[in-house]
């Protein structure tokens, strides 16, 4: 953003999309978008599969885990890539961090 | 031929507020002629077939028409995303209570200025700025997410900080620092309103240090005072590409000035399913893609950027739809612009009446 400061997300955080900003499925827009206030963004299937699991009862590190665990993939890298995309959420207040 | 995305529903031209900057047009839809609330329901399961995502729902002031509720849950029902784009007069928290539970997503809410009495006078309605603070914290009481829109002119361009401040104390997650657009009334308005260039360059300066102060608190978006601009504003996203709005009465338009372009066939909702209209309605036809273009817009490396900016604008300054955008520097007519910009005068609001 602005001065380039990521904003942190705790492993105990509980992210959660907050009302007004849903995951949606349309045919004719070619896939999964976010809808959000005045704004549309495509969610690619890594970012679909990171928001279902922010329903505000799974922790940042159960999120990462079970990402690391369907996808068998380093935690290292999952939990690289779930903080960048829920801090860039976050900033645009289109996430809850719980 | 793309799918749009967004349709702007002017549920009603009727409001209670009198904005002098309203870009409504001078001939407002009468109440007779309102589409009725199944066929809105109709339109917005055509619109999410045809792969609109959201649905703003706008006027005038919705909240004037009594069958809202059902409208939202219309909306909602056909999987849109719900924003509801109000005066917040004539809105009480009972009917704000019941519109959440019908589906709303989003509430946007016009603020005239940060400080009540000139806000009550631009609106031209004494104790409007009184009732929005009061709605604005319904909204955010209920767990709806506020957007604040706060359109600048000469008479509040000093306070925009005061703006974002009163955004912020609301509980706003979004606020909009929108310069007038000249059409309809504000047309009419526009050397009352006009600011001075000094003016834009310091609010534009405002904006930038108030986004890096409130930054991850509020989004600041910014609409630009295009009479000031180098090139001209990507106007609807490009005509036909990304968005429709439905009239009171039920006609399709590209952008919601199109019917200030003389010529242009409009169809309308009673007579033709809306992909019909996407797809085939003179009025989309006349200016989708590039092929309509002249010179300075046809051979320019921007001309899928900025869509040779707005086909009103063009028309009302140039009196020619095609011409470029006169804000663009490469415009034949763009000196047109600068003398415009510098007709200010403090002259009474020609309030806007419905």
């Amino acid at each position: 953003m602005m001065d380039g400061r990521a904003m942190q997300v705790s492993d105990d955080a509980r992210p959660r999309l907050p009302r007004g900003v849903r995951l949606a499925h349309n045919e004719a827009q070619g896939g999964w978008v976010l809808l959000a206030p005045e704004r549309v963004f495509k969610a690619d299937a890594v970012t679909v599969e990171i928001l279902k699991r922010c329903t505000g009862e799974a922790t940042l590190a159960a999120i990462v885990d079970d990402l690391a665990a369907t996808f068998a993939a380093p935690r290292e890298r999952i939990h690289a890539d779930v903080v960048q995309l829920l801090s860039g959420l976050a900033e645009k207040k289109l996430l809850d961090l719980g | 031929m793309s799918a749009p995305l967004g349709m702007l529903a002017e549920l009603t031209h009727r409001c209670p507020l009198g904005c002098p900057y309203c870009s409504n047009p001078l001939a407002l839809d009468k109440r007779a002629d309102e589409l009725d609330t199944a066929t809105w329901a109709r339109v917005f399961r055509e619109a999410a077939a045809l792969g609109v995502l959201q649905v703003h729902l706008s006027g005038g002031e919705p909240a004037a028409r009594r069958d809202l509720p059902e409208i939202v849950q219309a909306a909602r029902e056909a999987g849109l995303y719900n924003n509801l784009i109000t005066s917040a007069v004539g809105l009480t928290p009972q009917n704000l209570a019941t519109l959440s539970g019908a589906g709303l997503d989003h509430v946007q809410i016009s603020i005239q200025d940060s400080d009540a009495a000139s806000a009550d006078h631009i609106a031209g309605y004494k104790g409007a700025f009184a009732r929005k603070r009061e709605l604005a914290k319904e909204v955010v009481n209920m767990g709806l997410p506020l957007t604040v829109n706060m359109v600048v002119h000469r008479a509040n361009i000093g306070r925009v900080e005061p703006m974002v401040e009163l955004a912020l104390s609301l509980g706003a997650i979004r606020v909009e620092i929108a310069h007038v657009q000249y059409y309809g009334w504000a047309l009419k308005n526009r050397a009352a309103l006009m600011p001075t260039r000094e003016q834009v360059e310091e609010a534009v300066r405002q904006v930038e240090l108030l986004r890096a102060k409130h930054q991850g608190r509020i989004v600041i978006d910014a609409v630009v005072a295009d009479y000031y601009a180098r090139f001209p504003k990507p106007c609807v996203g490009g005509w036909g590409r990304r968005s429709l709005n439905v009239t009171p009465a039920g006609r399709v338009l590209p952008c919601h000035a199109a019917e200030v372009i003389p010529g242009l066939e409009f169809w309308n909702v009673r007579e033709h399913s809306l992909a019909d209209i996407w797809r085939s309605s003179p009025a989309f036809l006349t200016f989708r893609g590039t092929d309509w273009m002249q010179e300075p817009c046809r051979s320019c490396a921007r001309r899928d950027q900025d869509f040779g900016g707005c086909r009103c604008q063009s028309f009302l300054l140039t009196g020619d739809a095609r011409a470029a955008d006169p804000v663009c520097y490469l415009s034949p007519h763009h000196t047109l612009v600068a003398e415009l910009a510098a007709d200010r005068k403090d002259a009474a609001y020609a309030y806007r009446t419905c």
